[in-house]
């Protein structure tokens, strides 16, 4: 329909107003709006996209001043300009501001795209290169800067062992201190704790490397250990366990509170004890979600790389006592030769990205798949 | 993960009902006897064991501050320079020299250009994927952002060095070229491994954290007031603003300031990227750069005793720095609890 | 300023399921029309697509004809939100802003509608809240949040809301269904009142109120669970609740069923 029709027809509606003294002001604060109005066709904002394209290139290349990256920035906010002003003046300014809020909300997720997708393909097409039989097979001992071989056994093994002994502390506590602030505590205390596990899941990686440094490393090792500071295996598992705890406390205090009250009461009205119910009860409704958030912090502590550089010391070889002299783990093996001079190191490094990466993402995915089946979840 | 909101604890909405034996007793019996106290006494072991456990979280975060504090202050009694003012870092040299305020201003400055640059676009994806996105799109979307942050740091400091140095060193020389008159384009070269790249890198890094919180903030945002706002005769956007904002604007705070929490802690990627020189300016094409946490990844290897404890001593105070962060965070999630927690 | 709306064969889906079936009506203007029924018989539905609320969910669209004096709400050039400004909704639960004022939320719409200066803003949120019969009961405490009133202040708040702008139609799901019965009584009082202004159009559970407020009913129900709703009968109130001609209305009338 035309505009002029359309204002024809607003004109000639004349509202019939039973306010005696508030007609006049009504019309004026709030005028009948028209249920048609014209629309900003589909091709309009093509048109609007592919002028933007070409004025964009027209500018930049002719005057040499930018490449291809230039030109889309360019025609990005001509584009943003010219969708403003054209429903601005069609649509008028309401549908103006929505139409480019909305597409700046567009634009906002494709920005976010891009990396992703250059990570993702970079990783792969990167790191799939050395995923041989040395790669999994054998350590960086011996190997100088001009052997291509070389492989991340030894960083594997360590990475094993450390997430794994974090886990062994990591899971009793946080699930006992979960239980107190959801089963037993009230009033200051509870709060407090609940309030500084938030606090705790903040804490930089390299603080909680330099605190295993500072309290175990250089303070109570010397004493078992002869004097000699004890760099190993156990001290980054107890690095990775600071870590690891708040985010444990956190999805189990979490788990527990979804747990139905009339599950609790319906044990207590049969005479079993509050422990017993707790963890008969409780804990295993809630095991399905515990387990999920225990798998969500092994996964963030498999990828640390600071405190296992401050406290592990990152050996070339091959050591499976955790108790006992340098280990390395995959993520300082990535650091390690992503700083090494050799020509080969930029593969291996690549290579220990990808298996990080891939462990990493199996436990993520790993654990949404437990969560799903959870009795508690939706 | 869409979670409901949390029931009342339900441990503090039962009262304290008496603890029975577990076989059944004679009614007599129920003012005392064996197994009432036994049962009470093992009920008292696992409070006590839990309380423990719950008080570890205090007893770490004390220790920390006390450990680093430890082994920080002979460092510091050696230190020939102000600390806070000094802006380079020779701790075993004769007599040591070392400050934070080369490193200290790194960590903020590094902090500020990733938030500058990821908030609006988190906000963004955040309102795309609760709002704009159609819902198979918005969960798979969702899930690979919960990945994007799952990914290890190292990694990303892998791919900054790799892919992300190329593209920013041309646009550091062009900016250089055509914004120079721009202090912080000012710097003629070399170009590449400068506050430009960390500040990039760390923006990719904190994009997902930002995303996935302040997503299921918008998430929440009551569906009557969305309602009640298009029923005006509201545009999406007007809804947006009228209805969901507003409610999230806590959640947004938090969300933001935890990612700047973690802007600052970042450690292996920034250590990876930055030129890893003590410079003090707003310089972001120049390399150069570091920031707390990257000096200590960077000099610990060849660190002699005073300058661990010198390292030690720079990450106490990024400790403190945040700690305060975090807790302020906190203190806004906490004020707004039943929106956010499930969320964080 | 009310108006007349004609619905011809509006069907509307939510998905692949059929909610409504081929709905053909007319609501004349300045009156109370009420659609009874039992639950999940698609009132809701076909009120949430008189002024085009239904297709805010994902998925749900509605085909078929719905005229707000001869013009069709559902043509393609129609902008939805002048839709919506001139047909106004209540919803079932008070759903104030809970973030703004009192004051705040009368004047929301007309905020929206680009009013900015602050005597016609007052002046509107005062005859908005007169009209809602609420002004006595808020006027010392306009900059208190919404949410602090009591139900069924809030609801007669958002009745006061949705009234500011002026709208032509007054469209209520369930508004008295989370209210005591004190609360309802205003609200119905309130409704008497505003049906000189407003075409009234209420979706209601309480045969009793349906009886009470309204000038015409119209009946719904469903021939089974998964069918679409339908509706029955429609006519006089003073008809359908004394005489009904289909026998499933006066089932239902009777409490037999619903």
């Amino acid at each position: 329909m035309s505009v002029t029709a359309a204002r024809t027809r607003r004109r000639a509606r004349i509202p019939r107003c039973t306010h005696p003294q508030g007609c006049a002001r009504t019309r004026r604060s709030a005028p009948e709006p028209a249920l048609r109005g014209r629309r900003l066709p589909g091709w309009a904002l093509l048109a609007i996209a592919v002028a933007a394209l070409g004025l964009a290139a027209a500018v930049v290349y002719p005057a040499g001043i930018g490449n291809w990256v230039l030109v889309t920035v360019i025609a990005a906010i001509l584009y943003l300009t010219g969708v403003f002003a054209a429903a601005w003046s069609v649509e008028g300014p309401r549908s103006a501001r929505n139409r480019t809020w909305s597409a700046l909300i567009h634009s906002a997720f494709v920005l976010a795209v891009l990396p992703l997708a250059s990570v993702t393909w970079t990783l792969v097409a990167k790191g799939s290169r050395r995923l041989d039989h040395d790669f999994f097979f054998t350590s960086m001992r011996n190997i100088g800067a001009r052997d291509a071989n070389g492989g991340a056994y030894h960083a594997i093994v360590g990475t094993l062992e450390q997430t794994g002994i974090a886990t062994l502390i990591t899971v009793p506590l946080g699930i006992c201190a979960a239980i107190y602030v959801v089963e037993y505590g009230r009033g200051p205390l509870a709060g407090t704790i609940r309030f500084f596990v938030g606090v705790m899941t903040g804490i930089p990686s390299i603080v909680a490397g330099l605190f295993v440094l500072s309290f175990w490393v250089l303070v109570i090792s010397p004493k078992l250990n002869g004097g000699r500071p004890g760099y190993s295996g156990f001290a980054a598992a107890l690095a990775l366990t600071v870590l690891m705890l708040p985010t444990v406390v956190r999805s189990t205090e979490e788990m527990l509170r979804l747990v139905p009250a009339s599950l609790r009461e319906g044990a207590y009205a049969l005479g079993v004890p509050k422990w017993k119910t707790v963890l008969r009860i409780v804990l295993p409704t809630a095991l399905p979600g515990i387990v999920t958030g225990v798998m969500l912090a092994l996964a963030r502590a498999a990828g640390e790389t600071a405190p296992v550089l401050l406290v592990a010391g990152g050996g070339a070889s091959i050591n499976v006592n955790p108790f006992q002299d340098n280990q390395n783990s995959l993520a300082l093996l990535t650091f390690q030769q992503a700083g090494d001079a050799s020509r080969y190191a930029p593969a291996r490094a690549w290579s220990a990205a990808l298996t990080l990466v891939a462990l990493v993402l199996i436990l993520t995915i790993a654990a949404k798949l437990v969560a799903g089946r959870s009795p508690l979840a939706r | 993960m869409g979670k409901p909101i949390p029931i009342r604890p339900a441990g503090a909405s039962v009262p304290g009902e008496p603890p029975h034996p577990p076989r059944l007793a004679p009614a007599s019996a129920l003012g005392g006897g064996g197994p009432r106290r036994r049962t009470l006494s093992a009920d008292a072991v696992f409070r006590g064991v839990t309380l423990a456990a719950g008080a570890m979280v205090l007893v770490v975060i004390v220790a920390i501050a006390i450990f680093l504090g430890y082994q920080a202050v002979p460092a510091l009694g050696r230190n020939s320079a102000n600390f806070f003012t000094y802006q380079d870092w020779f701790p075993d040299s004769a007599p040591p020299a070392f400050g934070i305020a080369a490193t200290g201003f790194g960590t903020v400055y590094t902090a500020v250009i990733a938030l500058a640059l990821a908030v609006p676009v988190s906000l963004g994806i955040a309102l795309y994927l609760s709002h704009y996105a159609p819902r198979q799109v918005a969960t798979a979307l969702g899930f690979l952002i919960d990945l994007l942050a799952a990914v290890p740091s190292v990694v990303f400091g892998l791919w900054g060095r790799d892919c992300l140095y190329t593209p920013v060193r041309e646009l550091s020389a062009w900016l250089n070229h055509y914004v120079g008159w721009f202090p912080p384009f000012h710097g003629d070269g070399p170009y590449g491994r400068s506050f430009l790249l960390g500040g990039v890198l760390l923006a990719i890094m904190i994009l997902p954290i930002i995303t996935s919180l302040s997503r299921e903030v918008f998430r929440q945002s009551p569906k009557a007031n969305e309602e009640a706002a298009l029923a005006l005769g509201a545009t999406k956007w007007e809804m947006i603003r009228t209805a969901v904002l507003p409610y999230a604007r806590p959640g947004i705070i938090a969300a933001v300031m935890l990612g700047l929490g973690r802007a600052l802690g970042e450690t292996i990627a920034l250590a990876m990227t930055l030129g890893n020189t003590n410079i003090l300016g707003f310089d972001l094409v120049t390399n150069g750069g570091t920031t707390i946490a990257a000096n200590i990844a960077n000099k610990f290897g060849e660190a002699g005793d005073t300058g661990r404890g010198a390292l030690i001593a720079s990450g106490l105070f990024l400790f403190g720095i945040t700690l305060v962060v975090n807790v302020i965070a906190r203190a806004v999630i906490f004020r707004r609890r039943e929106l956010t927690e499930t969320a964080v | 300023m009310a108006k007349r709306i004609e619905a011809v064969g509006v069907t509307a889906y939510y998905g692949s399921f059929k909610a409504i079936d081929s709905i053909t009506m007319t609501i004349e203007p300045k009156s109370v029309t009420a659609l009874i029924g039992p639950s999940g018989c698609g009132k809701s539905t076909f009120l949430r697509s008189i002024n085009r609320m239904h297709e805010v969910l994902p998925g749900a669209r509605v085909e078929g004809r719905l005229t707000v004096d001869d013009q069709n709400i559902y043509d393609p050039d129609v902008d939805v939100t002048a839709v919506r400004r001139v047909i106004g909704m209540v919803f079932q639960r008070p759903n104030p802003f809970p973030t703004m004022s009192i004051f705040d939320n009368v004047v929301a719409g007309l905020r929206l509608n680009g009013v900015r200066s602050k005597p016609a803003l007052a002046e509107a949120a005062e005859r908005a809240l007169r009209s809602a019969n609420l002004w006595d009961e808020v006027k010392d405490r306009l900059n208190k949040p919404g949410a602090s009133l009591s139900g069924g202040q809030q609801q007669r708040l958002c009745i006061a809301r949705a009234i500011a702008v002026e709208p032509q139609v007054l469209l209520m799901d369930e508004p008295c269904s989370a209210l005591d019965p004190i609360s309802t009584l205003a609200i119905e009082d309130l409704m008497l009142g505003l049906k000189d202004r407003f075409t009234i159009v209420i979706v209601t559970h309480n045969l009793q109120q349906a009886a009470r407020v309204s000038d015409k009913t119209g009946f719904f129900s469903i021939d089974a669970a998964g069918e679409p709703g339908r509706l029955v009968e429609y006519d006089d109130t003073e008809k359908i609740f004394g005489n009904p001609s289909v026998p499933k209305t006066r089932d239902y009338i009777a409490g037999r069923f619903g």
